[in-house]
């Protein structure tokens, strides 16, 4: 009896483990398929691997497109694998299995390219639209939305039906709409499709719909090109609102590298080609505080450009006192031998830090909130990073302006400027006030590189670029005048922003250039010029 | 009579050069130059390009040099001004007599330096990636020619797998590089099928930094309807602010993808590589090989520049293969003398660092394999595709109906860079 029951049992557990092994086998066959010999393969595998009911579909798929997935070398089984330093930790692919740590040549990557991933986000999509975290519906709708794929269209109906986020049901109402819109026949459903695509005019849109028109049949054909001129219309303007923004953004980025200039060169007079290069400093200053954050605290690099930002100040600054004590006091009032002699300097610099970093480029990161962009549903994007620095321009110029105008330090600045005699004589230090103003129009160059190193090189070269157009706009704007350098700085940066899709960014800056030229000739003290006895001093 | 004041200005200078020759040769070793900037705009590729040259000669030193001497780097700096790499490699051939030069980068430079080492008979080793549209008999070029890069990825993203682009844009800095790649490239998507309307042209000046009304402006070529790619002739420091405001715009390679020819690893070690996964390059080497030759090129590169984070390029590749053929040609030769040489160059082999065998051909090109690789989140490339076998270096382009008709052939009978008809036809036959 119990010998006829144990064998039942053994027989039932056989029964029983043999289910759903068949169905584990097929999966981890279908799982392994994925590191096919061709691409064609691969999607082929990805395709049937989206039908298979397992919860372990979202997270191999997921690691594919992330590129982790990995196949062992010994005998081919389909890994998930995250680095970690030197080693791999591995993960059975088809039931996530630990298969403990590996080395990099114990397993190879399961290659995907372009048209690989565009698959994978698409069925993703699929797969995710009715995950309850907000998150990855976001990133569901954004998939369907690319692939626009018919037979997704009731799990899109299912979605917006449960959809409560009024933003992401927009999404997938466009959605359902442009799906409709490709594969319907019937005119009521296109109508009502087309007058959906309407309201969003965004450059999606307009190219879903120039698709459209294109293979539009006859009676459709009229509607769909009324709809599209409505939306290229809408969206035109937004062009130029877009135009507006990055012409302020460029505009900053000219302001910021110009303030320092405009007080060494506006305010002291000093033609200070070494300029760039103190820009230059502040943005390897930049790329050292954030080498230290990596090394010390990586939790807080998000912060380290707040760190940085006063470290490049005083970097450049002091390098600023100890060139105006070393060199440039002996040589006031020859503009010609201080030009050489700067340009002399920043030669120097730029070997300096060639030797010293390498001639290659540093890889400044930007902290998360810098990257990305805000989104408006026409299409218009304003990219943090240039946000943050039109912000921070504006920041430093309303800093300078209060120094200058609120502060003894200021006052005895304009002081000395105006009038060297006279102000030696009530008892100003008028070296030790050089000293300090040609540090404090460096060291503001410095911050000026902290924000530069956010969208350019930190090459040696760095400084090179900026030098002709900070010149340029404190020349514009009008020798000695702040407020005059940011408009400057603004006018030139919008002007110039505006010829570009015109003229192409070479013709673009020559014009720029031939009209700044012309416009020195009728006003050669510059658009804000200073009045009074100042101007002869 | 200015004939003959020509020819004794000339006879003179190969005297000279003669001279300078043997006083070379009865010295124990042999002089490599090293006309790379180690300073300047360019100084950002070109120093690497130096220190591999120094590395090959150190490698070749540990074996016992070459014909029993050793060999001597001479290291000059150009410092990315044009002018100043042809006195450099006067002073080089004339001055130091060295016996075979490695160097330059832009295509400007080499147009400076070809007529001084035509001159005195130099022979100069270009390891870069160019527009092609020439062959000088001094000159080996180790590099791509157009159809050994540009045409090829052309191809790819035409294709089914690149994404089957319809609408072009052609996006490159504004010098003779780009300009000539892209009148190649137009004239052959037009072969193509791809109507000029689809094709937008875009150049910037050297180290552009604003990005943001040309990545909008693809951004909407872009959206007309048609699958967009970009080609990117882009060289030096432009790229990262140009990568940098792609990603920013939010322009993921499965929308828009960019291929480039002048952004390797070198290029994105000062760039952060998350946005960019996906986005391509087209080179003859990438670092991702996998060959006993690459794993061996990278340690013994490493160890030489004593920073285990550097990494390797295909203009590395590229000298590196040039500076193998030389030691073997001198070898065949038995001497260094720059005619016995040149000819011993010819059908000369090197196994390339990815797997195949690059052949010198008698145009002064070489035939090397072609890949395509994915930027990586790492800042490596994964090869996604490549040539089957290896593709022979065209000097003038089959796609400008002007140099179509041009040959580049150094052998008899043509014994001429750039001819339409052999310059020895019929002469032997008599």
């Amino acid at each position: 009896m119990t010998k006829f029951f144990k064998h039942i049992m053994v027989l039932a557990i056989a029964l029983f483990m043999a289910a759903p092994t068949l169905a584990a086998d097929d999966f981890s066959a279908q799982v392994d398929a994925l590191n096919g010999k061709s691409f064609s393969k691969k999607i082929k595998a990805i395709e049937v691997l989206a039908e298979a009911d397992n919860d372990r579909v979202v997270p191999v798929l997921r690691a594919m497109l992330g590129g982790d997935l990995y196949a062992l070398k010994s005998d081919k089984t389909v890994v998930i694998a995250e680095k970690r330093g030197s080693v791999y930790l591995v993960h059975k692919a088809d039931d996530g299995a630990d298969l403990g740590q590996m080395a990099k040549s114990d397993i190879k990557k399961v290659r995907v390219n372009n048209k690989v991933r565009t698959v994978i986000k698409g069925i993703l999509g699929g797969l995710t639209l009715l995950s309850p975290n907000v998150e990855q519906r976001q990133k569901a709708i954004d998939a369907v939305f690319n692939s626009r794929d018919e037979s997704l269209l009731p799990t899109l109906k299912k979605a917006i039906s449960r959809e409560e986020d009024d933003a992401l049901k927009a999404k997938m109402v466009l959605t359902k709409a442009a799906i409709e819109l490709e594969n319907a026949k019937d005119p009521e459903t296109l109508s009502a499709a087309l007058s959906v695509l309407k309201e969003t005019p965004t450059p999606d849109v307009r190219s879903i719909l120039t698709r459209y028109v294109a293979s539009a049949p006859e009676d459709m054909k009229a509607e769909a090109q009324a709809t599209l001129d409505a939306v290229e219309s809408s969206l035109s303007m937004w062009e130029n609102v877009g135009n507006l923004y990055r012409g302020l953004s460029l505009g900053s980025v000219l302001l910021l590298a110009a303030v320092g200039l405009a007080i060494t060169f506006g305010v002291m007079g000093v033609i200070n080609m070494a300029h760039g290069e103190m820009v230059m400093l502040g943005a390897y200053a930049t790329f050292v505080v954030q080498e230290v954050f990596r090394a010390y605290m990586p939790g807080w690099f998000d912060w380290s450009l707040f760190v940085a930002i006063p470290f490049a100040f005083l970097v450049a600054g002091s390098v600023g006192v100890a060139m105006e004590r070393g060199i440039i006091r002996f040589l006031y009032g020859r503009p010609l031998e201080t030009l050489l002699a700067t340009w002399g300097v920043s030669l120097i610099l730029q070997q300096a830090v060639r030797t010293v970093f390498g001639p290659t480029n540093q890889d400044v990161s930007s902290p998360s909130w810098m990257s990305g962009a805000i989104e408006f549903t026409n299409g218009l994007q304003f990219t943090y990073n240039r946000l943050w620095i039109i912000l921070f321009a504006l920041l430093v110029v309303v800093g300078v302006t209060l120094i200058l105008k609120k502060t003894a330090f200021g006052l005895q600045m304009r002081a000395v400027t105006q009038n060297r005699p006279m102000a030696n004589s009530m008892g100003i230090k008028s070296g030790w006030v050089d000293a300090m103003t040609f540090g404090l129009g460096s060291g503001i160059a410095g911050m000026a590189g902290v924000a530069l190193s956010q969208i350019d090189n930190v090459s040696p070269n760095l400084g090179q670029v900026y030098i002709i157009d900070s010149f340029m706009v404190v020349v514009f704007g009008g020798v000695g005048n702040i407020m005059g350098t940011v408009v400057g700085a603004f006018s030139l940066g919008i002007v110039n922003k505006f010829m570009e899709p015109m003229a192409g960014a070479v013709l673009a800056k020559i014009f720029v250039l031939i009209a700044l030229i012309l416009f020195i000739q009728k006003r050669p003290r510059g658009l804000f010029a200073l009045k009074g006895r100042s101007v002869e001093a | 009579m200015k004939f003959s004041f020509k020819s004794i200005l000339s006879a003179g200078a190969i005297a000279a050069t003669a001279l300078v020759g043997t006083a070379a040769n009865a010295a124990d070793t042999i002089k490599v130059g090293v006309l790379h900037s180690l300073s300047g705009t360019m100084a950002i590729s070109e120093t690497t390009l130096k220190d591999t040259v120094l590395m090959l000669i150190d490698e070749q030193n540990k074996k016992g040099g070459l014909l029993g001497k050793k060999l001597e780097a001479v290291v000059v700096d150009p410092a990315s001004n044009w002018p100043l790499f042809a006195e450099k490699q006067r002073e080089l051939i004339e001055k130091e007599g060295v016996d075979v030069t490695f160097g330059c980068w832009t295509s400007v430079s080499r147009k400076s330096v070809l007529p001084v080492v035509e001159e005195l008979n130099g022979m100069l080793f270009y390891p870069v990636q160019y527009e092609g549209e020439e062959s000088s008999r001094n000159v080996f070029y180790t590099g791509a020619a157009p159809n050994q890069q540009a045409i090829p990825a052309v191809d790819y993203m035409l294709s089914e797998d690149g994404g089957a682009a319809k609408r072009i844009v052609l996006l490159g800095t504004d010098y003779v590089y780009p300009r000539t790649t892209n009148k190649i490239l137009r004239s052959y998507l037009n072969s193509k099928g791809i109507a000029d309307a689809d094709i937008m042209e875009n150049y910037t000046p050297f180290g552009h930094s604003d990005w943001q009304n040309i990545v909008a402006d693809v951004k909407k070529f872009a959206s007309a309807g048609k699958k967009t790619a970009v080609i990117s002739t882009i060289n030096g420091d432009a790229n990262v602010p140009f990568y940098k405001e792609l990603g920013n715009q939010g322009i993921a390679a499965s929308d828009i993808p960019v291929v480039a020819f002048s952004v390797g690893e070198e290029e994105l070690a000062g760039l952060d590589t998350k946005p960019l996964v996906g986005h391509l390059a087209a080179w003859n080497y990438f670092m991702s090989a996998e060959s006993p030759e690459n794993e061996e090129f990278i340690k013994t590169w490493k160890a030489f520049i004593k920073d285990d984070k550097r990494v390797t390029n295909d203009p590395m590749e590229a000298t590196y293969i040039g500076f193998k053929m030389w030691t073997q040609a001198v070898l065949q030769a038995g001497t260094t003398d720059v005619d016995a040489v040149r000819q011993a160059m010819y059908g000369q082999k090197v196994k390339n660092l990815t797997g195949g065998v690059a052949v010198m051909n008698t145009n002064h090109h070489l035939s090397k394999p072609v890949l395509i690789g994915e930027i990586q989140e790492d800042g490596q490339f994964e090869t996604v595709w490549s040539t089957d076998g290896v593709v022979k270096g065209d000097a003038w382009s089959d796609f400008i109906p002007e140099s179509a008709k041009l040959t580049a052939d150094w052998t008899y009978p043509y014994v001429c860079g750039n001819c339409e008809k052999p310059k020895y036809a019929g002469v032997a036959g008599m």
